[in-house]
């Protein structure tokens, strides 16, 4: 219906710089509301702008690669992966891997990112295949896919490493034979990547090369939007009929999207652990997805819109309310737990906020059309009279 | 598959069949796991009638919990992913009962009562949330209900309780993680009329008081307007040009809902013994959401039966498996299996392409 | 092969049906290069399935293909899908846009077939990863927009266009394609503002003139003349007449549009019905519907006491907007007064209220609950809106529902209207299309209204259903005496019902006549001011 071939032209209202002003808050309210937090938190805390500042530097490094691999099902209009913690599964088994083969630094990270692959792959497939199923819910089947997937995860952490799969190390596997412990130590993997190359600026310490690294990540989606791949998803993400009609095969080209996206979560999950030193074994992932999805929803992405500079600039935003919120917490109100629940709040709100924002719009777009026309037709009956 | 199950000479195999695809196959598999799982405990040493007992516990404290998905459910909001709304309501009822100094049973009663103003009150926020995002509901409900639990944890820990029973010792402020119900509401229901014999043991008073509800639930939806509710969940249009207010019916439903979740909670409390604030209410949904897919519902019917089964064969594997499998191979995973299978469910039932009218 | 003796395309005996209903029969033309072909016809005469069928359109193979033969250069040729009708060289612009609304003209032009330049990564992924030539794809957009000889931004995005560019990129998408031997056009000027028709027109022309053929599809008879080198005009699936352009005119093609000489049942009609009293009982003025594809502008109408009136008219003039719009089921304005009282618009309840009844359209959409039994809905509205079938207990406190008087009534009407079915508790969706319609209207009569709508209540069942659902509304009508408002597509339906019948056209009532007028009279106000 939405095709349809109407009278309906888009009205132009005049531009001033008030309505301006407001259009931009209204597209921006939630890094403007962030900043606004943030600007109040920072000085609550007490933290140097020193400390801060290599904080955020840390994290960025850590946690950027994992966000930008949520934009390119968001590109063929697949809403947010909550799937990719699938991705960061596959690269955690690898990990756990390499470090039982005590293969360590650059090369244990490098194959375990091989490892990753071809796991990342399948889940990738099946997690897309099941969403072309559910399509228009995309996003609740992602998300529950995560706990399905979970649950496989652990049926073979749990079980079968040690039992069917070859763990050797007894620092690695439960003392009972069979799976593994609550942590791995990565120690000596431990930043790795950071320190291949890392400069200090007044104190602050810069991994240079896991910066490269993201950077050549930044590279390749720009160079991805401009293939043919890349115009196709754009299209079925757009409209998926029109698409179909024109010859795309659209089934596939959401599965790639998902596939990839779930590849680039497991490379990212390698990054970000690599920077921890340690690996959660069974809790590192469980909320990967959540925050990654809030701190791009806070640099002002949508469900249907998301580019590169969403990614820095929420991932800057929200680790910096990470940080402070605890301390300012403490400070306001004399508990630290309350900044450390509030955190977790603002991360669920923020997500649930641009999730009712974005449907919403999908239905204030489609009365705005009709009320248009209504008026357009009223007014031309009127001066016919 | 379908033209297989249409030949067959044998109208036995023929029912049979019709059966298990009107059932559903993963459905069909789960209710085989739990009977062998039922066969196979004498064998590994377990007592048959306390494993039923433990059954049927469970399926007490959970029942109503299953039970309040029905509303949102017939009237096409979908799954309730937000049910931790409800289950905060009910916990404010029971925190602020025992606030208020009430003990025994009576405090059960009270609970439900505070309890109540808070469900309404949420339930037509929730409800003018969810009017105003039709078809995102189910996302757009888990992250409401995970705000929410979140935001409590500040609120248990700002809100001015002062019960020694309830705070933190040290600090003097601020809910425990975990309340003991013992001198409360504990077995407020359970207890009453309590049957035991031999191992075997039945919650006869939360089994009435879950029948009592379910019995309203099934009545209300056999009146008119439980009727306009299950057609706005059917064929929204449809029950739009005949008249009826869709966003009240919906509304409706959420609130009902809600109470529900509430009033779930406080049952599930009273057989558990223990009140559990912070983020526990996080994990609640999910289970509740794939019993009822279990027992037969989708994503836009359901009914009774369909709670009843579902929580019942939900109920069954969780407390089954442990037991069985620990002694047969002598490893845990219950857990694991517990978490493939409901999760399993819940993406069967959203893949399912026929609810996807709207 | 002599190019000049063989047509570019040939239908040969070409013949369709669904089900049992034959849609299309004996169909026989050819088209030349360079020729521009009107293809003209009531809706249903057959005109869209015929481009289905040339356009390769899945449903015609979903519904055991056809009969005949299509012909492309002097070659047998079978289409399994639109896209090797594309291969062969033919494109079609459909009534529905199918552009992506967030890329450009160009991006749009070029929408799956974008020039592509190898790099090394996909020599090694596969080509899909070939990054796309952008300087190319300008180039190709704007030899398209050339050809097309309309200006059009090419950067500009799709979704702030206003409407007619959006048509001109279609049109230029097809034009773009270098094989391109066929062009059919299903109403293109049905958007377009008059400037943007006749700079449409020449464009069609310029075509023309580079050897593609075009068939061109409107219900703007005005343009057909000045455009068509052939007018086909098509009726009840077959060709009834073939005519050079310039030997015929507006009225003798509306004569063979509509013209038929079934006027033996309107007489037997018009008898019965005198019952009419001449008391105006619902009067409608400045109706406007904003209902999506069927706007309705400015209608004013008075409905008699206790008559069958027809609306009829042109597919997308709006006849479909007015009980939509009375009824509050698209946002509407305007006046409407039922039995001297005003009736508030936008809202259901309060036009069923009135006893007003409506039989939508849209029978699986909003006619039914597809997944409930045929108890469920034929008794809903009924129980809903008049409390009917509920049993009072607690003094009213609680009406719970009757399920015996629910399976009596649906069993009454199952037995009067003859709905075939294996119970009353079968679900709705299980039902052929013609008892559904017949379920659709026992929900209605179960209303027991005085004032009924009934839109469409023909379509897409066959035959026997067809004069059995008449038969019922005609009954329902005179022995009830309940006043019917029939809209329908079908004019000789309306003719054979109705006892005046009002023809919509451009969103406004261009005329009503009595039932017995000549079908060329309708035809003119068919297409009077269609826009």
């Amino acid at each position: 219906m939405k095709n349809r071939k109407t009278g309906y032209v888009p009205t132009k209202e005049p531009v001033t710089f008030a309505s301006k002003a407001l259009e931009f808050a209204k597209n921006n309210t939630v890094p403007l509301m962030f900043i606004l937090i943030c600007a109040v938190c920072i000085p609550l805390s007490g933290f140097s702008i020193n400390y801060l500042l290599s904080e955020i530097v840390t994290r960025i490094s850590r946690n950027s690669f994992l966000i930008l691999s949520l934009l390119i099902p968001i590109m063929a209009g697949m809403g947010l992966n909550f799937g990719m913690t699938l991705g960061a599964m596959a690269g955690e088994i690898g990990l756990i891997l390499v470090s039982d083969w005590q293969i360590w630094g650059i090369p244990g990270m490098i194959l375990a990112m091989i490892i990753s692959v071809p796991i990342s792959v399948g889940l990738g497939i099946m997690c897309g295949k099941i969403m072309n199923m559910a399509k228009g819910r995309e996003m609740i089947t992602g998300y529950i896919m995560n706990y399905f997937v979970n649950g496989i995860y652990q049926l073979i952490v749990l079980y079968a490493m040690g039992a069917i799969i070859p763990i050797i190390h007894s620092s690695i596997i439960l003392p009972r034979g069979y799976g593994i412990r609550n942590t791995v130590s990565l120690l000596s993997m431990r930043q790795s990547l950071d320190n291949l190359i890392a400069i200090r600026i007044s104190g602050i310490k810069i991994p240079v090369m896991t910066f490269v690294v993201i950077a050549l990540l930044c590279l390749f989606i720009v160079w991805f939007r401009k293939t043919k791949l890349g115009q196709d998803m754009r299209a079925v993400g757009q409209d998926m009929e029109v698409a179909r009609a024109a010859g795309i095969n659209v089934e596939k080209t959401r599965i790639i999207s998902i596939v990839i996206s779930t590849v680039l979560a497991g490379f990212g999950m390698i990054i970000y652990l690599q920077n921890m030193g340690n690996l959660s074994t069974y809790t590192a992932h469980s909320q990967i997805g959540m925050f990654c999805i809030a701190a791009l929803l806070v640099g002002g992405a949508s469900v249907d819109r998301a580019t590169i500079g969403n990614v820095f600039l929420g991932v800057t935003l929200f680790h910096l309310m990470f940080i402070v919120a605890p301390s300012a917490g403490t400070t306001l109100m004399g508990d630290s737990m309350i900044g450390e629940y509030f955190r977790v709040f603002v991360s669920y709100a923020v997500i649930t906020f641009a999730l009712v924002m974005y449907e919403t719009k999908k239905r204030r777009a489609s009365s705005l059309a009709g009320r248009a026309l209504a008026e357009a037709q009223k007014a031309s009956g009127e001066a016919e009279k | 598959m379908t033209e297989l199950v249409k030949s067959s000479g044998n109208p036995l195999m023929d029912s049979i069949r019709s059966f298990a695809r009107s059932f559903g196959l993963p459905r069909l598999i789960i209710a085989g796991f739990l009977l062998l799982l039922f066969i196979m405990a004498p064998f590994v040493g377990a007592n048959f009638f306390t494993q039923l007992s433990n059954t049927l516990n469970r399926f007490s404290w959970n029942a109503i919990l299953v039970l309040s998905m029905v509303p949102m459910i017939h009237s096409g909001c979908g799954l309730n992913f937000g049910l931790p709304l409800g289950i905060i309501a009910g916990l404010l009822g029971g925190t602020i009962a025992i606030e208020l100094g009430i003990t025994g049973a009576a405090s059960f009663w009270m609970a439900i009562l505070l309890a109540t103003p808070f469900a309404v009150v949420f339930g037509i926020v929730y409800g003018f949330l969810l009017n105003k995002i039709k078809g995102g509901e189910m996302m757009i409900a888990t992250y409401v209900g995970f705000s929410i639990v979140s935001f409590m944890c500040i609120m248990w820990l700002l809100l001015p309780y002062s019960s020694p029973n309830m705070i933190w010792g040290y600090a003097g402020k601020g809910l425990r993680t975990t309340i003991s119900l013992e001198g409360y509401y504990i077995g407020a229901l359970a207890n009453f009329l309590q049957i035991n014999i031999g191992h075997l043991s039945v919650p006869t008073g939360s089994l009435i008081f879950f029948a009592v509800m379910a019995f309203f639930m099934w009545a209300f939806l056999h009146t008119k307007t439980g009727t306009a509710m299950t057609a706005v969940g059917s064929n929204a249009e449809f029950a739009r040009s005949a008249g009826i207010n869709i966003d009240r019916t919906r509304m409706l439903s959420v609130v009902m809902s809600t109470w529900l979740g509430a009033v779930g909670i406080l049952v599930y409390e009273q057989g558990f013994g223990f009140i559990q604030l912070y983020m526990a209410p996080f994990n609640m949904a999910l289970p509740a959401v794939s019993a009822i897919l279990i027992g037969g519902a989708t994503v836009n019917k359901a009914s009774i039966t369909n709670v009843i089964i579902g929580t019942f064969l939900f109920q069954g594997i969780v407390t089954m498996t442990p037991t069985v499998m620990n002694s047969m191979i002598h490893m845990d995973m219950s857990e694991v299996i517990r978490v493939i299978a409901s999760n399993g469910m819940i993406i069967y039932a959203l893949t399912r392409k026929s609810e996807v009218t709207r | 092969m002599d190019n000049k003796k063989v047509p570019l395309l040939e239908m040969k005996n070409v013949s369709k049906s669904f089900m049992a209903n034959q849609v299309l029969q004996d169909i026989n033309f050819k088209l030349n290069a360079g020729e521009v072909l009107g293809l003209v016809g009531e809706n249903g005469a057959g005109k869209s399935t015929l481009m289905k069928i040339l356009f390769g359109m899945g449903v015609i193979k979903d519904t055991g293909g056809y009969g005949g033969d299509v012909l492309i250069n002097g070659q047998k040729v079978v289409f399994d899908s639109p896209f090797d009708a594309l291969r062969a060289g033919i494109g079609m612009v459909h009534q529905e846009f199918s552009l992506i609304p967030g890329f450009t003209a160009t991006e749009n032009i070029v929408l799956n077939r974008e020039p592509q330049k190898a790099n090394v990564i996909s020599q090694v992924f596969g080509e899909r990863l070939d990054t796309l030539d952008r300087k190319k794809m300008n180039s190709i957009a704007d030899s398209s927009i050339d050809k097309l000889g309309v200006h059009i931004d090419k950067d500009m995005v799709v979704n702030r266009m206003p409407v007619g560019h959006k048509q001109f990129t279609e049109i230029a998408r097809e034009l773009s394609k270098d094989n391109m031997k066929i062009l059919i056009l299903d109403e293109p000027t049905a958007v377009l503002t008059e400037k943007e028709a006749e700079a449409l027109l020449a464009s069609i022309r310029g075509m023309a003139s580079r050897g593609i053929a075009v068939i061109f599809i409107t219900h703007r008879l005005q343009e057909i003349l000045a455009v068509c080198d052939k007018v086909l005009v098509m009726r009840d699936g077959i060709i009834v007449k073939e005519t050079p352009a310039a030997d015929t005119n507006v009225s003798e093609i509306t004569k063979w549009m509509v013209g038929r000489s079934v006027e033996s049942g309107v007489k037997a009609v018009k008898a019965e019905s005198a019952a009419s009293s001449g008391n105006v009982i619902m009067s409608i003025k400045r109706l406007w519907v904003d209902m999506p594809g069927e706007t309705v502008r400015d209608v004013s109408l008075d409905v008699y006491d206790g008559e069958i009136l027809g609306i009829g008219g042109l597919a997308g003039q709006g006849k479909l907007g007015i009980p939509n719009g009375v009824m509050g089921l698209y946002e509407a304005g305007g006046t409407v007064e039922f039995d001297g009282q005003k009736i508030d618009l936008n809202n259901p309840r309060k036009c069923l209220d009135s006893r007003l009844a409506f039989v939508s359209e849209d029978r699986r959409g909003v006619g039914l609950l597809l997944d409930e039994s045929l108890e469920w809905n034929i008794s809903f509205p009924a129980m809903q809106i008049q409390n009917k079938f509920l049993k009072n207990y607690l003094g009213g406190m609680i009406k719970w529902r009757d399920d015996k008087a629910i399976e009596e009534v649906t069993k009454k009407y199952i037995d009067s209207l003859q709905i075939r079915c294996m119970s009353s508790r079968q679900k709705a969706r299980e039902l052929s299309g013609g008892n559904q319609q017949k379920v659709c209207l026992a929900k209605a009569f179960a209303l027991e209204p005085r004032f009924l709508f009934v839109s469409e209540p023909t379509r897409g069942i066959d035959v026997g259903a067809k004069s059995l659902v008449l038969d019922a509304l005609k009954k329902f009508n005179r022995e009830n005496h309940v006043t019917v408002v029939m809209i329908s597509s079908e004019l000789e339906e309306l003719r054979f019902t109705c006892d005046r019948i009002a023809i919509v056209s451009g969103g406004k009532i261009s005329g009503i006549l009595p039932a017995s007028a000549s079908s060329e009279d309708f035809g003119h106000l068919m297409v009077s001011n269609v826009r």
